[in-house]
């Protein structure tokens, strides 16, 4: 390989017969080792990152081009083939996606969480299609025997310049594969005037699959001779099993095993939560079974989690001060010396995935070898806990990757996949896990639940001259370790050690607060509690000072600059979604951009019939900058309608505008959901809601009418999608409300809140 | 025994006569385009046609089906093209996509009896559907373009 060449390896295909040409390209340049999403606190704390995007081309010209990101929603299988298949001049229609399994030394990390998928992996996806191009051109150059400056790749065709002589792809592998790697340095990329693909409404790549019932997800998984099992789990995290009485679940006809499960421990990470499995001939039987099982539990330590108890533990600890995450200047002198001074409180409940899809996964056991199909966002996490789990190596492990229907961060977490690996040995025959809905609501990972106090003071001009922040939360870090009692760096990272606000003094401080569940990142982690907190409060400030939220926003975010926060008294390391403050500035004028637009846009400032409010919020989260004006309209009933969102999005290149306009459009839709109705409860150590009847999310009858979506071009490095839709959302609505009502909305989920007082 | 039509075929249904035709279509057919997303008729993911109206699957067991003609979306149309199927297509509604053969065959079973709906009524007839990843205004402008088409 020459010295300087961005490829790390490349293979061919002896099996393909004919011959195919088999790229794997990887970046060594941008190679990197990224710290853990998950903070410290895991016991794997670091991944390499040696992204490797595969791409094989066969001598009929079709390309197939091996994703390794898994596809939930976000449309990741279309938009990282498209950015191939353009650098790679290929013909969109001989494009052909395959799934990896997974397996980190080949593909690079396949977490796909965090929105990392573009933002991580663009220039690597532009090198392999890059290189792949440069090949097929050396190739039509030796054939010709002419000199490579003559002839350009162009639309699945090599072309001689000065003859109009034209070869096809597939006509060049046989060279092709034979040529030594062009080194990094000679790679060219096409100018985005020429993009046939990124950039353009290009349809999903299983749109015609998902609208015919064809498309498969871990849920439709079949195999020949399959078992069908559902887990009667412990109601507690941690409960253990005091007495079993199987003997009625054994005579439902279909049912043919009852496997007792081994037990967790703590912490959790993502072991399966053991139980009792009822294996049947299909899922009927499977779920009639476990009706009639008779299980003692011995609830354990977290037997007396009870919210109701642990909202005024959360509370009480918020009054107090904490660690301090980041301080600049002195807030207790700001305060004191305020002119007027502004306090409030905020509550977030638990919430739940509750992704369409509940989990599901298909496992066999062979020969010693475990095969597994799930619908997973980490098919490494599942090989190697499965390897762990059942003490073989995980070379011996495979796992393949199904469509998902939905994740949001649940189907990142492997348990259900690992239950299947041990019913699968257990049982000697295919063993699918499928989890019921009662399953994903009762037996999540939850997001946290957060109680967060703030003070500001306001000078007689109405400026903020000091602003306290107090964030006490379970942090996620307890799934993974033990005596975890306090929030991470990357979760204080998603609001408080990156606050942007010229708010004269500044403290962010966490304090304690000990997990009950299994705490796990939902769609916009720790931002959701922390941009509802401070977007609320940044709403109450302007209305105590007088003005108008969008102004008061604005002139709080200050001058156009860039915020280091490990220059304005960020203790440790801040988090800045696994890159440097360099790369991935804090940019004021890229916040005042988006505010301005989504205001103007949804035309801030003019006047609104009787009942109806604007509230406005911003918030950057993954890299992206998003702000968000709601507008309610309040009936004398107090029922609430939201006739129209609009959400002002600065992502940095975007490679599918359309996709990430539905991203944000969906984002609106979950944050709306969240903020209305989101709440799990534990009563006695158990999720008390179970279905979609108590655990509510947003309808079709209560959704916007209206979501306008306002993309920035833009050429800065790309920004996540998946996630920063969300934040912005909960607070503009509440400050929305306000802006109607004039009542503040200081806990979610809204709920009754805004029935009369005197009902 | 139970005697029904599923796509068009006929077929006998000798099982637990409990068992709801989600599971039938499922696990013995291995008709897997109709979802499960919640088993109590909440969420919309498993509806299919019974002799022409949307029914929820999850909760309409087998031996209440005998003689009735049930279409799944495997089975809407033959080459994928019905126009609610297109109009989801021209309108890129699918993000995960698990919800969408539900919402389709609801959209479609309404629009056979309210041609020209209006934002309420689609309010109404879609409100039962799930779509977790938020689709929801592209399936209204969808409804209103397959309105338009037929």
């Amino acid at each position: 390989m020459p010295a300087g060449s961005g490829m790390d390896r490349r293979e061919f295909l002896a099996a393909a017969g004919t011959g195919s040409l088999v790229i794997a390209v990887g970046a060594s340049g941008c190679s990197r080792v990224d710290e853990d999403l998950r903070g410290t606190a895991r016991a794997k704390p670091t991944l390499t990152i040696t992204p490797l995007a595969h791409v094989r081309l066969d001598d009929t010209g079709t390309v197939t081009i091996v994703c390794h990101r898994s596809e939930m929603g976000q449309g990741i299988r279309t938009t990282m083939a498209m950015v191939i298949a353009d650098e790679l001049e290929a013909d969109w229609s001989r494009v052909v996606i395959e799934q990896a399994p997974g397996d980190e030394k080949t593909y690079g990390s396949q977490n796909t969480d965090g929105s990392t998928s573009i933002r991580d992996f663009l220039p690597q996806y532009r090198e392999t299609g890059a290189t792949v191009r440069l090949l097929l051109e050396a190739a039509a150059a030796q054939q010709w025997n002419v000199p490579i400056g003559e002839v350009e790749a162009r639309f699945h065709e090599v072309v001689h310049r000065t003859t109009g002589k034209k070869v096809g792809y597939g006509e060049l592998v046989a060279i092709a594969k034979d040529l030594p790697l062009p080194p990094k340095d000679q790679l060219t990329f096409k100018p985005p005037a020429r993009f046939r693909y990124v950039g353009k409404e290009i349809p999903i790549v299983d749109l015609a699959d998902m609208t015919t019932g064809r498309a498969v997800y871990g849920q439709d998984l079949r195999r020949e001779g399959m078992k069908v099992a559902v887990i009667a789990r412990p109601p507690v995290w941690g409960a253990k099993i005091a007495s079993l009485d199987s003997g009625e679940a054994e005579k439902v006809p279909g049912v043919e095993r009852i496997v007792r499960l081994p037990e967790a421990t703590p912490p959790s990470g993502y072991q399966a939560l053991g139980g009792v499995a009822v294996v049947a001939a299909n899922t009927w039987a499977a779920i009639q079974g476990r009706k009639k099982l008779r299980i003692g539990w011995t609830p354990g330590l977290n037997g007396t989690y009870d919210s109701v108890d642990y909202r005024r533990e959360l509370e009480r600890t918020a009054q107090r001060s904490g660690k301090v995450v980041r301080a600049k200047g002195n807030v207790r002198a700001a305060l004191g010396r305020a002119n007027q001074r502004v306090e409030a409180d905020y509550y977030i409940a638990h919430l739940v995935h509750a992704q369409m899809e509940p989990p599901a996964a298909l496992a066999v056991f062979e020969g010693g070898r475990l095969e597994a199909w799930a619908c997973t966002q980490n098919p490494q996490a599942a090989r190697d806990t499965i390897a762990e789990v059942l003490k073989i190596p995980v070379e011996q492990v495979t796992t393949h990757v199904t469509l998902l229907g939905g994740g949001f961060g649940r189907k990142s977490k492997p348990d259900f996949i690992v239950e299947a690996a041990l019913l699968a040995r257990e049982v000697g025959a295919p063993v699918k896990v499928v989890w019921t809905r009662e399953d994903d609501i009762q037996h999540g990972y939850y997001h946290t639940v957060a109680a967060q106090h703030l003070e500001a003071g306001l000078d007689p001009e109405g400026k903020v001259t000091g602003w306290l922040h107090r964030s006490v939360l379970p942090s996620i870090g307890a799934t993974f370790a033990p005596n975890v009692r306090e929030q991470g760096d990357f979760e204080a990272g998603m609001g408080l050690t990156d606050f942007p606000f010229a708010a004269g003094a500044y403290r962010a401080e966490v304090g304690p607060a000990p997990a009950h569940t299994r705490i796990g990142w939902y769609r916009s982690v720790i931002n959701i509690p922390h941009a509802f907190a401070i977007g609320s409060f940044v709403d109450e400030l302007a209305h105590a000072a007088g003005r108008d939220p969008r102004d008061f926003l604005l002139d709080l975010l200050g001058a156009v600059r860039l915020v280091d926060p490990a220059k304005e008294g960020a203790a440790g390391k801040p988090w800045n979604y696994g890159r440097t403050f360099e790369e991935h500035p804090i940019d004021i004028a890229r916040y005042r951009q988006v505010v301005e637009l989504a205001a103007a846009k949804a035309g801030w400032g003019e006047a609104l019939p009787e009942g109806h409010g604007r509230g406005i919020s911003v918030h950057r989260s993954f890299l992206t900058y998003v702000a968000a004006v709601v507008q309610v309209a309040v009936k004398p009933d107090d029922s609430l309608t939201i006739p129209q969102v609009d959400v002002a999005v600065d992502a940095g290149f975007v490679a599918h505008p359309e996709r990430a306009r539905a991203q944000m459009e969906g984002a609106a839709i979950m944050g709306l959901g969240n903020a209305l109705y989101g709440e799990i409860t534990f009563k006695d150590g158990r999720v008390v809601q179970s279905n979609f009847g108590d655990y509510r999310v947003m309808r079709m009858n209560a959704a916007p009418r209206a979501i306008h979506v306002h993309l920035l071009p833009s050429d800065k490095p790309p920004g996540g999608i998946g996630e920063p839709g969300v934040p912005p959302i909960a607070p503009a609505l509440a400050n929305a409300i306000f802006a109607a009502t004039g009542r503040r909305i200081r806990r979610l989920p809204i709920g009754g809140q805004l029935a009369p007082a005197t009902a | 025994m139970t005697k029904l039509r599923v796509n068009g075929v006929e077929r006998t249904f000798e099982g637990d006569p409990a068992m709801p035709l989600l599971w039938y279509l499922r696990d013995e057919l291995g008709l897997t385009g109709t979802k499960f997303g919640c088993g109590i008729a909440a969420c919309g993911a498993c509806t299919v046609h019974v002799n022409g109206e949307a029914q929820r699957a999850c909760v309409t067991p087998v031996s209440t089906l005998e003689g009735k003609n049930v279409v799944t979306i495997e089975g809407l149309s033959e080459t994928g093209d019905h126009p609610v199927q297109r109009a989801w297509r021209d309108a890129n509604v699918p993000q995960c996509g698990y919800c969408q053969s539900g919402q389709i065959m609801q959209a479609a079973a309404f629009l056979a009896k309210t041609p020209h709906p209006t934002d309420e009524q689609i309010d109404q007839a879609m409100a039962g559907n799930i779509c977790r990843c938020g689709t929801y205004v592209r399936i209204r402008a969808a409804i209103h373009a397959a309105a338009k088409g037929s």
